[in-house]
């Protein structure tokens, strides 16, 4: 059975100017110990998709519904007291920006023994043993100095480090990350990414990693969820992914790689905007930007079904599985050549 | 820590001798002549002006009267004569300033003490009806001048409904024997109560504004959501996270607030007659005396000062980025 069962998830929120759509018809699930990959542009989705699942959009003008199914229960109607128990025991989350994401006026000792005692009954002697323990795993140097040290005193890649600790310090199922590197510099990046697959490895955790880079999913999950314009437009494997995309939105994420290896006199790009969630386009959301779009783009919105030669590969596109295998081939091809 | 304090004692001595100088120099300029004050206006003798003159050194160079003056100040801490009835200025203010430190100092709590329940409130309720009415309360606060509202409390608490008295200063240890006036705690409390609303009411008024745009801002932050997502309840989320990094701006404006309404004193001590600092200082511009004002202005500095400089020490206790820069 599946750790977590997201099925139809759809948020919206209240705005002045109308109901914006920021999640529509998501469903997904994660196994034990497996990485699930988010990928999508700003505005896709994917951090609501995670919010919503977590209870933490704000309550005053976003409605969702659709099932969130974890251990039995559905997280969507789970009462606030019950779902403030799961979270940060059972799920917990680490964010994209470190620097805000630590009180800047509490010791991280103190908001780690927070963590634990939010969730555990024990004396702040055992809270601040096991946070210690944390900040170790995690690999922050001299953590016995600096656990009575304040966030500022920290770097942006040791803060993250601290935000895995805090996430991880109750030994949680699932972890949701939402672009957990993209405020670090490469160097970091790559780090907090090892770091991230060698504690899944300890501690056993699923993770949810939300990004939007391709590199990062390729480098992490076994699983992948492309989202454009609030759904979910092809779901596969990563290697599947990567060997045949099916998506003329996943094969623009991918041609727009940026390569070390080869020249090129500018990166590719997607032509165009994301689409405004609140007035979306008709039919398939990504027609506007698409090079291959049809008479029947612009009226009906392309079902998400599995491909015929591999079941477990979905995909929400028009054009024929011929055509798509022989334009992704041709993609893979030019980039091999390109790259010599 | 200490090399915070040390600079921010440094910068206090500094601003003490400019904020002196300044004083010292707009009264120089003034059109009234002190002397002349002192020997009874238009009628007086030359002999009493040369007398004066010379006894208070009117008639040397600028820098030398600053640092007779600096020196008496500092050496001595003497505040001189009053210029009108030469009584001793220290005295004048060992008087004044417990009548207005009672009022800033409790009408500050008052105030605080409104600014944070409704501002609080109406920052997690936005649009409510307490928010709604609680931005009434403010352009109340705003607009109104203290003396109209401390006129309708009189009318209100005093007159109509007899609550309180409307008017007079019942000192705190006890009123001078034989002066058949009220002291104790209890009619200081019950004389002040009216006083300290009218004081309280504009900066109350602002601090709503200020301390719900702080909370609604913080309760924004990352770290909040941090909070949440570690499974924190609310009340927790408010009290442990959210309230102490929204008031941090909020003592800043306090330490800087409490010389301005030092200022708005002198109206709600006049209205309910309150011998303050802020009485003695109006009295004393009607009558020239140069000694009297010039005295509560170099006490009201060095009080803002010394609060100041308690409110950085605070600062810097409550916000870790400070204390450890």
């Amino acid at each position: 059975m599946a750790l977590l069962e997201v099925k139809d998830l759809r948020t919206s929120f209240h705005t002045e100017d109308g109901i914006v759509g920021a999640v529509d018809g998501v469903s997904f699930s994660v196994e034990k110990g497996q990485t699930l990959g988010i990928v999508g542009e700003s505005g896709s989705g994917k951090s609501v998709t995670c919010l919503t699942i977590m209870g933490l959009n704000a309550k005053r003008n976003t409605t969702s519904s659709g099932e969130a199914i974890w251990k039995g229960k559905n997280l969507l109607t789970t009462k606030p007291r019950e779902l403030r128990e799961i979270r940060g025991n059972d799920i917990s989350m680490i964010f994209q920006d470190p620097m805000t994401s630590l009180n800047p006026v509490h010791t991280i000792g103190k908001q780690l023994i927070e963590a634990v005692q939010l969730h555990r009954d024990v004396s702040n002697r055992v809270a601040r043993a096991r946070s210690l323990e944390l900040l170790k795993a995690v690999g922050i140097p001299y953590a016995e100095r600096r656990i009575d040290d304040y966030p500022h005193q920290f770097s942006g890649g040791m803060r993250q480090r601290v935000m895995i600790a805090m996430a991880l310090i109750n030994d949680p199922d699932l972890l949701i990350a939402d672009e957990p590197t993209t405020a670090l510099d490469v160097t970091t990046q790559a780090q907090i990414l090892t770091l991230m697959k060698r504690l899944q490895e300890e501690f056993g955790s699923a993770i949810i990693i939300i990004t939007h880079d391709l590199g990062v999913v390729a480098e992490t999950a076994d699983d992948v969820l492309v989202m454009y314009g609030a759904r979910v437009v092809e779901h596969a494997s990563v290697e599947e992914l990567f060997n045949r995309p099916q998506h003329p939105y996943t094969w623009g994420l991918i041609g727009s790689l940026p390569r070390l290896d080869i020249d090129v006199e500018r990166l590719i790009q997607i032509p165009g905007q994301p689409p405004s969630l609140l007035r979306p386009p008709r039919g398939c959301r990504f027609h506007p930007r698409c090079s291959y779009v049809m008479e029947v783009c612009k009226t009906t919105v392309p079902e998400l079904l599995p491909t015929q030669r591999e079941p477990d590969h979905l995909q929400a596109c028009h054009l024929d599985e011929e055509t798509k295998d022989r334009e992704a081939a041709k993609l893979l091809e030019s980039m091999m050549a390109e790259a010599g | 820590m200490f090399r915070y304090l040390i600079r921010r004692i440094l910068w206090a001595i500094l601003l003490f001798i400019i904020i002196t100088f300044v004083t010292f120099v707009i009264f120089f300029m003034g059109p009234n002549d002190p002397a002349r004050a002192q020997c009874g206006g238009d009628q007086a003798r030359p002999a009493c002006l040369k007398l004066v003159t010379e006894h208070y050194g009117l008639n040397k160079p600028l820098y030398v009267q600053y640092w007779r003056f600096f020196d008496r100040l500092v050496v001595h801490q003497n505040l001189g004569y009053s210029y009108a009835n030469g009584s001793s200025v220290n005295q004048t203010i060992a008087k004044a300033a417990p009548v207005t430190a009672s009022l800033v100092f409790g009408g500050a709590v008052i105030w605080m003490m409104i600014a944070l329940s409704l501002g609080v409130y109406s920052a997690l309720r936005p649009r409510s009806l307490l928010d709604r009415t609680a931005m009434v309360f403010v352009l109340i606060g705003i607009s109104a001048h203290p003396v109209w509202i401390g006129l309708i409390f009189e009318y209100v608490f005093g007159v109509k409904l007899g609550w309180t008295p409307i008017a007079n200063y019942a000192n705190f240890f006890g009123a001078p024997a034989g002066s058949g006036l009220p002291g104790g705690p209890w009619q200081w409390f019950y004389h002040m109560i009216l006083p300290w609303f009218t004081f309280a009411l504009l900066f109350a008024a602002l601090y709503v504004r200020m301390v719900r745009a702080n909370v609604m801002e913080t309760l924004n932050e990352d770290f909040v959501r941090t909070a949440r997502a570690k499974g924190a309840p609310e009340r927790r989320i408010l009290v442990s996270h959210v309230l102490r990094n929204a008031l941090l701006p909020v003592v800043t404006m306090l330490g800087m607030d409490i010389g301005v309404a030092l200022g708005g004193a002198v109206f709600t001590e006049t209205v309910y007659q309150l011998p303050g600092l802020g009485q003695n200082l109006v009295v004393g511009i009607q009558a020239n005396d140069f000694a009297t004002v010039q005295g509560v202005v170099v006490f009201a500095t060095v009080a803002i000062l010394l609060f100041n400089l308690i409110v950085d020490v605070l600062y810097a206790w409550i916000d870790p980025r400070i204390r450890l820069a």
